[in-house]
């Protein structure tokens, strides 16, 4: 990115900020946040799906950890995670301490539990008329699966928002596993924008901060604006 | 991504009418997966900058050098303004991590990292006897002193011994902000407070469990006196009210508040994963005289934080071993 200086947005030249340095923060944001959310989803949607769909023992307490893991503080995760990944711990051969893909895995741990939460939700809520009438009409399992899944579409869009503001908002697990590294040209390597602000802060360097923070806002209301209209354009032709 | 919606006209009442095509229902589901895809390659695009360009060497080269190391050396810039030189002439690239010393020790321990640049010589020293680290070096020096509010309170100002200062502090309960995260201000601010037969505690004693930028930050907005070291107090002086009351050995002040840095190697016998080879490139570099000298020159408002003391005529046993530490030691 310091390649290409031209491109640096005009709006932030004239901050204190070394070229590049807010736009490689923002890409590892968003790299690492959409990776894990993306992951999550992945994960989450077919566990909702089958949990929406069939009924086992156990079922209330599963539900009620994976309600659990909603309120799970970051910073526990990111120090589990540490353990895990540390070279004294389990993975420890994979060298993942202060890269990005450790700070992928606690945010995808971070954002599981919602998306899986909130999808279940969405799932479970679709009319069983509906499901009754696909069965009826000869409907193979996965065609039912499908046709709740484009019912609930809004409600796994939420999940998929909320997940997503859970892991681009995080610091405690990043900061631990990530390490909050930059390049010393300037270039994030594991920085976020939320890791950003607090080291910002930490210096007495508010205004940094504060800039940062309206990025991150901006960051999150864009996307958020961008599954919105993806669920409007599913109405359009109703 | 904007996929014909004809066929989507089923609600959940006329659900009954709609045919059940799979490759209509595949793409509703599609498109939430779109969503986050777009997100994930939205920053992939822009990837791989300057992070590989430097492969081509043989070697090191394109290897990276874990650092971890403490708030008040990376906060003041110190590291970012001379990393670049060791980066280019080994093409390599070096990660500080920012931690306590404490914290930064105890990477080192995990074999998280593969060098450590700390200032807390008992800490470095225990690092040192159980195996972990190796290849000590004096690095440099600045010192650390009492700041507080211009206003006063407890009349410290100009005391010629620190040990005196905190005593005063803690008699007149003034408030006073403790970083209080085993890092190496903390682990002098405590070596202070035992050495003036003080034990602090009460509403006017504060832990802040932060970085020292943070602390200071803290103290400012309470008009209360903290300990920082002189190079991030100097590197944030322009941004808080604070003022020097108690000076260290730079500008004439007791001895006790001297800020001595060490750098370390991870012991590769310990942590065999340790970059032992770039670590003790690393450490050969940041002490010749180039590096030294580089430290010197680095400014901040104008005045010099950091004083290399790695290049000497004379010789300096006693960076490589522990404290006090001698050959003839039976229990070594």
């Amino acid at each position: 990115m310091s390649l290409e200086p031209a491109l640096l947005s005009p709006a932030v030249v004239d901050l204190p900020f070394r070229e590049g340095y807010v736009r490689s923060i923002i890409y590892v944001s968003l790299y690492v946040s959409g990776i894990a959310v993306a992951l999550s989803t992945l994960f989450s949607i077919p566990v909702a799906i089958v949990m929406g769909f069939t009924d086992f023992p156990g079922k209330q307490f599963v539900k009620s950890v994976i309600n659990t893991g909603m309120g799970f503080p970051s910073v526990v995760v990111g120090l589990l995670v540490l353990f895990v990944v540390s070279n004294q711990g389990p993975l420890g051969s994979l060298e993942l301490i202060f890269t990005k893909e450790a700070m992928i895995i606690s945010q995808f741990v971070l954002a599981t539990p919602p998306i899986t939460a909130i999808s279940l939700a969405a799932i479970s809520g679709v009319s069983e008329n509906v499901r009754d009438a696909a069965r009826a009409l000869g409907g193979t399992r996965l065609d039912v699966a499908l046709v709740v899944i484009k019912e609930a579409r809004y409600g796994i869009a939420t999940a998929i928002l909320a997940g997503f503001g859970r892991a681009i908002s995080e610091v405690g697990s990043v900061l631990i596993v990530g390490g909050n590294i930059t390049s010393a040209s300037g270039i994030s390597q594991t920085r976020t924008l939320t890791t950003a602000i607090q080291l910002e802060a930490r210096q007495g360097q508010y205004d940094t901060a504060m800039v940062l923070g309206a990025v991150l806002l901006a960051l999150v209301l864009t996307v958020n604006a961008v599954v919105v209209r993806f669920g409007d354009e599913g109405s359009v032709n109703r | 991504m904007v996929v014909s919606m004809s066929e989507q006209r089923s609600t959940a009442d006329d659900v009954g009418r709609s045919r059940f095509s799979g490759a209509t229902s595949r793409r509703s589901f599609l498109k939430i997966g779109a969503v986050v895809g777009v997100t994930g390659l939205a920053g992939c695009s822009q990837s791989s900058g300057g992070e590989q360009s430097q492969q081509a060497q043989a070697g090191v080269s394109g290897e990276t050098l874990t650092l971890t190391t403490t708030t008040s050396t990376y906060d003041t810039g110190l590291l970012d303004a001379i990393h670049p030189d060791f980066e280019e002439m080994y093409g390599v690239t070096v990660d500080a991590v920012a931690q306590g010393t404490g914290a930064a020790l105890e990477s080192a321990r995990n074999g998280d990292s593969d060098v450590v640049m700390v200032h807390a010589r008992g800490l470095e020293d225990e690092f040192m006897r159980n195996g972990y680290g190796i290849n000590r070096r004096d690095l440099m020096f600045n010192d650390f002193v009492i700041v507080g509010p211009e206003s006063d309170p407890a009349g410290i100002q100009g005391m010629g011994s620190a040990t005196d200062a905190l005593t005063t502090i803690a008699e007149a309960e003034a408030a006073f902000v403790s970083r209080g995260d085993n890092s190496g201000t903390h682990t002098k601010e405590l070596n202070l407070w035992e050495a003036a037969g003080t034990d602090p505690g009460g509403d006017w004693y504060q832990e802040t469990g932060t970085g020292m930028g943070e602390a200071l930050n803290v103290a400012n907005q309470q008009g209360a006196y903290t300990l920082s070291d002189r190079g991030t107090f100097i590197s944030q002086r322009s941004e808080i009210d604070l003022t020097i009351l108690v000076q260290g050995p730079i500008e004439g002040g007791p001895e006790i508040l001297a800020n001595p840095y060490g750098i370390m190697a991870v012991n590769p016998g310990v942590h065999d994963n340790a970059n032992y080879d770039l670590a003790m490139a690393y450490i050969g570099w940041i002490t010749s005289p180039g590096a030294q000298n580089a430290i010197s020159e680095y400014t901040m408002n104008e005045e010099q934080l950091f004083f290399p003391e790695a290049v000497s005529e004379d010789p300096d046993f006693q960076q490589y071993v522990p404290e006090g530490w001698s050959s003839n030691s039976s229990d070594e």
